[in-house]
C-alpha cells in the first residue's frame, strides 16, 4: 500500500447482525472520487469508517499515512458533509459556519472575517443571519461547504451532497465543488446514483457491490467497463 | 463512540436513575411482601375485599361505557362541522379537564350536582325535592365522564379527521344513508381506536383515588385504592392494605398487559389534517342533533369549571391570600413540585439518552440491549404499582423508624416524580430521538462537546419540550392528593390536601377559593410550559 495516499483501508471488516461489508483500497490524494453502488452496497458505512462514526471489528484506516484507530471523528482531518441535516436549525448561518473554526464558538474579528470570506466563496454574501429554514436546499448545502471551507481538512467526505436537489441546482453545485476543489486541492469522496455526477466530477470511481469494493478505476475506464452487471445497472447501459 | 468521556457520564446518569426508580418501588413492594407474614388467614381475600374488588371494576367498567358512548356522538359532530364560529374554542373547553387537578374538578362538579348545587336548585324549584345525589357511584361515574369523555372524544375527533376526503365523496356520489355512513366510513375508524382509548380510560377509573375519596361517600363506594388508605390511615390495619395491594398490582399487571395487546396506532392517511368537505352536514336532522351534541359537551365540561371560577370568586379570596396556612400550603406545594419536577425530568432526559447510546452501538451487549429495554418498562412502572402502593410499601417500611411523616417531603416529592415519569417520557423521547438522529454525527464531527454541545446545540430545541415536560410535571405534583394522603401530617400540608381537608370540614366558601387558586396555578404552570416557543419560519424547501 502507498503511504503517501489521502485515505487507505486495510483489511477492514465491518459485521452487522445480517451482513459483513470488506473494504480494501488506496484512494491517492488530490482527486475527486465518486463512491457509487447500489442501495445497502455498504457506500455510507464505508464514509462511517473513514469518519469515525463507526470503528471497524477488524483492519486499520490510514488518512494521509497516520493510523485513524481509537480517532474520534473531529480529530480527524476530516470534512463531512451528509445528505441533509448538515446545519443546525436553530443557529443562524454564519454561526453554523463559525462552528468550522472553533467547536467552542469562541471567534475573534479575524474569525468572523473568514467566516464572511466562506459564504462569498460559495455565493451566500450577506447569508450571514439567515435561519437555515429560510433557505433552499442548495443554499444549505452551500452552507455547509463554507463550513469545510474554513475548517481546511485536506479530505472532505461528501454523503449525496446533491440528491434533494433540483438538476438546476445540482449543475449549480456541481460547478461549485469543482472550482472549490480547484482552490484547495483537497481529496474528495462523493457518495452519488447518479452517473451525471460521475461524468462531469469524478477523477476516480470506487464501486461497491454488496459489502465489497468491486472495482476502483479513474473515470474514463469505468464509464467504458461492460463486465460487471451491477456497473451496467449504475450506468444505464442494456 | 463519539465522545466516550461524555457517553460514560451519561451512562452512568441514566443508569444511577433507573436503579434508583427500581430501588424505590422495589423497596416498597418488598415491604408489602416482607410483612405479608402478619396476614393471619382471616384478611386475605375476605367479603369486604372481594367487595371493594368488585365496585372498583364495575364503576370502572360503567364509567368507561359511558364515556365512550357520550364521546362517540360529540366526537362525529365535531367532525362534521369542521368550521363553525367557536369550534376551536369548544375544543379548548375539551381540553381543560386533562390539566384540571382532580380534586378542583370534583369541587365543580359538587357545584352544579351537589345538593346545594344548581341543578338540584332548579329542580328544587320544580317541586322536587333532592332529586339528586352525587355521593356515591352516580357521583363517582359523573366525575369519570366529565374527566374521561373529553379524552376519548378528542381521540375519535382525530380518527375522524383522519378519514380521507374521497371517502366522503364516494358515499355522496353513492348516496349513502346516515345509518350506512356510520356503519362503513365511521365506525371502522372508531372501532380501531376504541380498545386502546377505553382500554385506558378503563386503567384510569381503575386505579382512580381523589375522586373516589370525594365522591365515593363512604365504604359501599370504596375502590382498591381508596381501600388501601383507609386501611393505613383509619383503620390502622396493614395486613388489609398489604392484601389490597397485591390485589391492585395484579389488577393493573393485567389491565396493562390486555392495553398492550389491544392498543393501535391509528395509521396515517394522505390527507390527514386536511379539512374534508362533509356532504352528510347539511340535513335539517344532522344540523340539530350536532348542535344538540355540541351544546351539551359545552354545558356539561364548561358548567362546573364556571361554577368553580363563580363560588371562587365568592369566597373571601382576601383572608384566604393572608392565611398563614394557606401560605405554608402553597409553599410546600411548589417547593414539592418543582423538586418533583426537577427529579422527573433529569432521570428521564438521562434514561432516554443513555439508551438511545446503547441502541446506536452495532454491538450492543445483551445486557446494554436489556438495559435500554429496562428504561422504556421503568418510566411506566408507576402505572402498575400506583402511587397509593407505593406509599403503602414505604409506609409500612419507615413505620419502624419512628413517626413516618417526618419522611413524608421526600416520599412525597419521589412518589410525584414517578407518577409524572410516563408522561414525561413520552413528551421527551421522540423530541430526544429526532434531535440526536439529526446532531450526533454532527456534532462529533465538529467536535462539538460538553457545556458547549448543552448550551448551543441541545438546549435550544429541547428548551420547548423540556419546559412542558417541566411544567407537566409540576401541574401533576400540584394537584397530587394521594400520596399526601398517606403521608401529610400537620407539619405538611399541600393545597390539594388543605382543598380536601377544607371541603371535608364543611368549608365550603374557602374550599371554593382554593380550588380557584389552585386551578389558576395550574393554568398557569401550563401556560409557561407552553412558552417560549420560538417560531422558526418555513424553509421553501423545508
Amino acid at each position: 500500500m502507498n503511504s503517501q495516499a489521502a485515505v487507505e483501508l486495510v483489511g477492514v471488516d465491518v459485521r452487522y447482525d445480517t451482513t459483513a461489508l470488506h473494504f480494501d483500497c488506496a484512494i491517492q490524494p488530490g482527486g475527486i472520487v465518486a463512491v457509487a453502488g447500489a442501495s445497502g452496497s455498504g457506500k455510507s458505512t464505508l464514509f462511517h469508517v473513514i469518519a469515525g462514526f463507526e470503528e471497524p471489528d477488524r483492519g486499520e484506516v490510514r488518512i494521509l499515512g497516520k493510523t485513524m484507530s481509537g480517532q474520534a471523528p473531529a480529530e480527524r482531518p476530516v470534512s463531512v458533509i451528509f445528505q441533509d441535516n448538515n446545519l443546525f436549525a436553530h443557529l443562524d448561518v454564519a454561526t453554523n459556519v463559525g462552528f468550522g473554526i472553533s467547536p467552542s464558538l469562541r471567534l475573534s474579528v479575524a474569525d468572523r472575517a473568514r467566516i464572511d470570506d466562506a459564504l462569498g466563496r460559495v455565493g451566500l454574501d450577506s447569508f450571514g443571519k439567515r435561519l437555515p429554514p429560510t433557505l433552499s436546499g442548495g443554499e444549505r448545502q452551500r452552507v455547509a461547504l463554507a463550513r469545510a471551507l474554513v475548517r481546511h481538512r485536506p479530505l472532505l467526505l461528501l454523503d449525496e451532497p446533491f440528491a434533494a436537489l433540483d438538476p438546476g441546482m445540482r449543475a449549480g453545485m456541481r460547478a461549485l465543488l469543482q472550482d472549490l476543489h480547484d482552490q484547495e486541492n483537497n481529496t474528495i469522496l462523493m457518495i452519488t446514483h447518479h452517473p451525471d455526477d460521475v461524468r462531469a466530477l469524478a477523477d476516480s470511481v470506487l464501486f461497491l457491490d454488496q459489502g465489497r469494493i468491486i472495482a476502483h478505476d479513474p473515470v474514463e475506464r469505468f464509464l467504458e467497463r461492460r463486465d460487471m452487471a451491477s456497473i451496467n445497472r449504475f450506468l444505464g447501459n442494456a | 463512540m463519539f465522545a466516550p468521556a461524555e457517553n460514560r457520564i451519561t451512562m452512568t446518569a441514566g443508569t444511577l436513575s433507573l436503579g434508583g426508580i427500581l430501588l424505590f418501588v422495589g423497596l416498597a413492594i418488598a415491604a408489602l411482601l416482607l410483612q405479608s407474614g402478619d396476614f393471619g388467614n382471616s384478611v386475605l381475600f375476605d367479603a369486604y375485599i372481594w367487595r371493594v374488588t368488585r365496585f372498583t371494576l364495575l364503576q370502572a367498567s360503567l364509567s368507561t361505557l359511558l364515556s365512550v358512548v357520550l364521546a362517540i356522538p360529540i366526537a362525529r359532530a365535531l367532525a362534521r362541522r369542521p368550521s363553525f364560529p367557536g369550534r376551536v374554542w369548544v375544543l379548548r373547553v375539551m381540553a381543560l379537564p386533562l390539566g384540571l387537578p382532580v380534586l378542583v374538578g370534583a369541587l365543580g362538579l359538587i357545584e352544579i350536582w351537589g345538593r346545594q348545587g344548581a341543578l338540584n336548585t332548579a329542580l328544587a324549584g320544580l317541586g322536587l325535592q333532592q332529586p339528586i345525589s352525587i355521593y356515591g357511584l352516580f357521583g363517582i361515574l359523573l366525575a369519570h365522564v366529565f374527566f374521561n369523555m373529553p379524552l376519548i372524544a378528542r381521540l375519535f375527533l382525530a380518527g375522524l379527521e383522519r378519514i380521507p376526503s374521497e371517502y366522503w365523496r364516494t358515499a355522496a356520489n353513492l348516496g349513502m344513508p346516515p345509518a350506512a355512513l356510520f356503519r362503513f366510513v365511521e365506525w371502522p375508524v372508531l372501532r380501531g381506536l376504541l380498545p386502546g382509548a377505553a382500554g385506558l380510560v378503563f386503567m384510569l377509573c381503575a386505579t382512580s383515588f381523589t375522586l373516589v375519596l370525594t365522591l365515593g361517600g363512604g365504604p359501599a363506594a370504596s375502590t382498591i385504592e381508596v381501600a388501601i388508605y383507609q386501611a393505613l390511615r383509619f383503620d390502622f390495619d396493614p395486613p388489609r392494605a398489604i392484601a389490597l395491594s397485591a390485589l391492585q398490582i395484579v389488577m393493573t399487571g393485567a389491565l396493562l398487559l390486555a392495553l398492550t395487546r389491544v392498543a393501535t396506532e391509528p395509521a396515517q392517511s394522505a390527507t390527514a389534517g386536511k379539512i374534508s368537505r362533509r356532504y352528510d352536514a347539511g340535513t335539517g336532522l344532522s344540523r340539530t342533533s350536532d348542535a344538540g351534541w355540541i351544546l351539551f359537551s359545552l354545558l356539561f365540561i364548561g358548567a362546573p369549571l364556571i361554577a368553580v371560577v363563580g363560588s371562587g370568586l365568592r369566597a373571601d379570596l382576601v383572608k384566604l391570600a393572608g392565611d398563614p396556612t394557606v401560605h405554608r400550603a402553597l409553599v410546600t406545594s411548589i417547593v414539592i413540585a418543582v423538586l418533583s419536577a426537577f427529579f422527573c425530568v433529569t432521570m428521564a432526559a438521562a434514561m432516554i439518552r443513555a439508551a438511545g447510546i446503547v441502541v446506536a452501538r452495532r454491538h450492543a451487549p445483551t445486557l446494554a440491549r436489556a438495559f435500554a429495554g429496562t428504561v422504556t418498562a421503568s418510566t411506566s412502572l408507576v402505572l402498575l404499582v400506583p402511587p397509593v402502593v407505593l406509599g403503602a410499601g414505604w409506609f409500612l417500611l419507615l413505620r419502624p423508624f419512628g413517626d413516618v411523616a417526618r419522611f413524608a417531603p421526600a416520599i412525597v416529592v419521589a412518589i410525584n416524580a414517578l407518577m409524572a415519569l410516563p408522561f414525561v417520557h413520552r413528551i421527551l423521547a421522540p423530541a430526544m430521538a429526532t434531535h440526536a438522529a439529526r446532531t450526533d454525527r454532527l456534532t462529533a464531527s465538529l467536535g462539538i462537546r460538553g457545556f458547549h454541545r448543552l448550551r448551543w446545540i441541545d438546549l435550544p430545541p429541547l428548551r420547548k419540550p423540556l419546559l412542558m415536560a417541566f411544567s407537566f410535571a409540576m401541574a401533576l405534583s400540584l394537584g397530587d392528593l394521594g400520596a399526601v394522603a398517606l403521608f401529610g401530617s400537620q407539619d405538611m400540608v399541600t393545597l390539594p390536601w388543605l382543598l380536601y381537608s377544607r371541603m371535608g370540614s364543611y368549608r365550603t366558601a374557602d374550599a371554593a377559593g382554593l380550588a380557584l387558586f389552585l386551578g389558576l396555578i395550574c393554568l398557569i404552570f401550563t401556560m409557561l410550559g407552553t412558552a417560549g416557543d420560538r417560531r422558526v419560519p418555513e424553509g421553501r424547501n423545508a
